[in-house]
């Protein structure tokens, strides 16, 4: 591996944070103090981190209603994001737009979208405006399997690939959609394979391996900074947990959930960094230590924060007057 | 004052904005070189290149998602949805996406400059599916002003308003005004939006309407006139926010009313004023208040069958007629 050790285990560090950030959230729906529902991505880790340690800081990047582990790699504060989560006023969006909404626009990071679709098309707009600014940033976007079927991914990537736009589009396919499995509902094997019905370039990568998934954004970032247009990579990334937390996942075989949890990625990683000498187990024992101590900031800042006044349901409606209100 | 048409006005305000803010775009189906399906844009391609004038193809989610996403990166995209009729298949966009984004990230994004252009109306004997009003539709949205000027002034006065206002707006024009002469000054300026006007003072009776029904609401106020009936004519121009105060004021002064609309006479703009005079002013009321619009069925093909259907001045006049002596 190429990259400065200290880059490796950062990106190690965020993928330990993922993890135990979303197993927390777990716990608090089974505790009964989280409202509303969420959707975690345990086991998808490696290629949150991979993808977005590929990014520059300035490129913009959104994502669908599992997208907490993106915000995390993408060094969004895990304090806010707890907040928001429990709908207090400290939150990201000041508790009203929760974990399906969740935004973090000081990381050009426009948020997860409660529908599926449209991000797609929105980051044609932050595409366009990125290309005619002409720094060579990119607008990525990531969508699930299931969201490939939606009729405004076809639009997407037509518009995106006639007008040239530096847009990376990504589908996490985690196989399930809720419950129709992939199997059942996809016309294609690799959904990267529809590429070559837009004329740009595909390719699909394994979610455990997160240096593939590093290296596979990389590169293709790198063809769309050059002006040649936009792509689509799929990312094959099973989720462990449920659709939506409390899920009984009763659409999936033991055996399959035991193999699956063979491959994870967080533990592979760790293994070639042990296996190629660029860590020792002393070294990941600090940095899970460290990420340990920065979720229970979070859990401290998030139970120490108020709900957002009762003013704040009709704010932020209409911008007038040079203020938002 | 110099006379222009409707349509006229409408490519004034834009090409004067377009002139005035580099970051002012239109995006739409044959908007460029056919100059758009009205019309509306013809010479704007020439006039600012390929960049600013971009066509698109059929694909409203496509141009709705590329507009949302341009906007929340500080472009000013004025795009252009053909018929109102075709909002339902982009409509996410104008419900669930660029009307909630200011207010679900809790004000991170302030400004969202966004003007949908669309047509909207009967008469042109295209039926069912090219010749609606569900301007309705659309009240019922927080965070989307809905605009709908009847006079070639209003038009360009409300859009120049529009393209500066920073918020989410569908601006609605009228395929049958898009001919009307009218004065318009060669200046740019405003009418604000949120305002009413009355444009015919009157004692006896206030006929309240908006787009091509105020015309025909003008016109049968003169008839009234003939009858002894003194009408005064209020036309909304902002459906949303909806201006309470004009509407008040004059009905408590003729303490009798008609709203007219050329929409389905169920759950429309006529229904909200109504809820508004009932709130503001039902013990300044001498009779009920009547409705004069387009009972609920398909609007037919067949020239004779949708001139009976849709509302015209002779039913202006009688419904006036029914309360005002």
């Amino acid at each position: 591996m190429e990259l400065p050790k200290e880059k490796l285990l950062d990106m190690y560090e965020k993928m330990v944070k993922i993890r135990i950030f979303e197993e927390s959230l777990s716990d608090a729906v089974t505790g009964g103090t989280l409202p509303g529902f969420v959707h975690l991505g345990v086991g998808q880790e490696a290629p949150m981190v991979g993808l977005v340690s590929a990014l520059r800081p300035s490129d913009w990047i959104s994502g669908t209603h599992r997208e907490h582990g993106l915000m995390i790699a993408r060094d969004a504060d895990m304090r806010r994001m707890r907040a928001e989560i429990f709908g207090k006023v400290t939150g990201y969006c000041k508790g009203k737009g929760g974990s399906m909404h969740l935004a973090v626009y000081e990381k050009n990071a426009p948020g997860c979208n409660g529908i599926l679709g449209p991000n797609q098309t929105i980051n044609n707009g932050i595409a366009l405006a990125l290309k005619r600014k002409g720094a060579g940033d990119i607008a990525v976007v990531l969508f699930g399997d299931g969201a490939s079927h939606r009729g405004e991914f076809h639009e997407a990537l037509n518009l995106a690939s006639i007008w040239k736009l530096p847009s990376l589009a990504i589908c996490v396919n985690n196989e399930y959609g809720i419950s129709g499995c992939v199997d059942d509902v996809c016309s294609v094997e690799d959904i990267s394979a529809r590429a070559a019905g837009y004329g740009i370039p595909g390719l699909s990568v394994d979610g455990n391996d997160l240096m593939a998934v590093y290296e596979a954004v990389t590169e293709t970032a790198k063809h769309i900074r050059a002006g040649k247009g936009p792509a689509l990579i799929e990312i094959k990334a099973t989720r462990w947990k449920g659709h939506f937390e409390g899920d009984p996942q009763n659409y999936r075989t033991p055996e399959e959930m035991a193999a699956m949890k063979k491959k994870d990625g967080i533990l592979r990683f760790e293994k070639e960094l042990l296996d190629q000498g660029i860590a020792t187990e002393a070294d990941l024992e600090d940095t899970r230590n460290r990420a340990q101590k920065a979720l229970q900031e979070a859990i401290e800042f998030e139970e120490k924060s108020d709900y957002p006044p009762l003013e704040e349901i009709y704010t932020d409606l209409y911008y007038e007057e040079g203020r938002a209100v | 004052m110099r006379e222009i048409t409707y349509l006229e006005a409408i490519r004034e305000a834009l090409r004067q904005e377009m002139k005035l803010d580099e970051k002012v775009f239109i995006l739409g189906e044959d908007v460029g070189a056919f100059g758009g399906c009205f019309g509306v844009t013809a010479g704007l391609l020439e006039e600012f290149g390929e960049e600013r004038v971009r066509d698109t193809p059929i694909s409203e989610s496509a141009i709705m998602g590329a507009a949302l996403g341009s906007a929340l990166m500080g472009l000013r995209p004025v795009p252009e949805l053909m018929f109102i009729d075709f909002t339902p298949v982009c409509m996410d966009y104008l419900t669930n996406q660029a009307p909630k984004v200011r207010y679900m990230c809790g004000g991170q994004v302030e400004k969202l400059p966004l003007v949908v252009r669309t047509t909207s109306g009967g008469w042109i004997r295209a039926a069912g599916q090219h010749s609606q009003s569900l301007e309705g539709w659309f009240t019922q949205v927080p965070g989307l002003k809905v605009v709908m000027p009847g006079t070639p002034y209003d038009a360009k006065g409300l859009l120049t308003a529009a393209m500066r206002d920073n918020n989410p707006i569908l601006f609605i024009e009228h395929k049958v005004l898009y001919g009307m002469e009218g004065p318009v000054p060669e200046e740019e300026y405003l009418v604000p939006l949120g305002k009413a006007e009355v444009k015919k003072e009157g004692s006896d009776i206030t006929l309240i309407s908006y787009s091509l029904m105020l015309q025909k609401t003008l016109a049968a106020a003169e008839e009234l006139a003939g009858a002894g009936i003194n009408a005064e004519v209020v036309d909304l121009r902002t459906l949303s926010p909806l201006d309470h105060d004009t509407l008040a004021q004059s009905v408590q002064k003729t303490h009798k009313a008609v709203v007219i609309q050329e929409a389905y006479e169920s759950a429309g703009v006529a229904s909200l004023v109504i809820k508004s005079l009932m709130e503001s002013s039902f013990d300044y009321l001498d009779a009920p208040i009547k409705t004069v619009a387009a009972p609920d069925t398909v609007i037919p093909f067949s020239p004779p069958l949708e001139d009976a259907m849709l509302p015209d001045e002779a039913k202006i006049v009688q419904a006036a007629k029914e309360i005002a002596q």
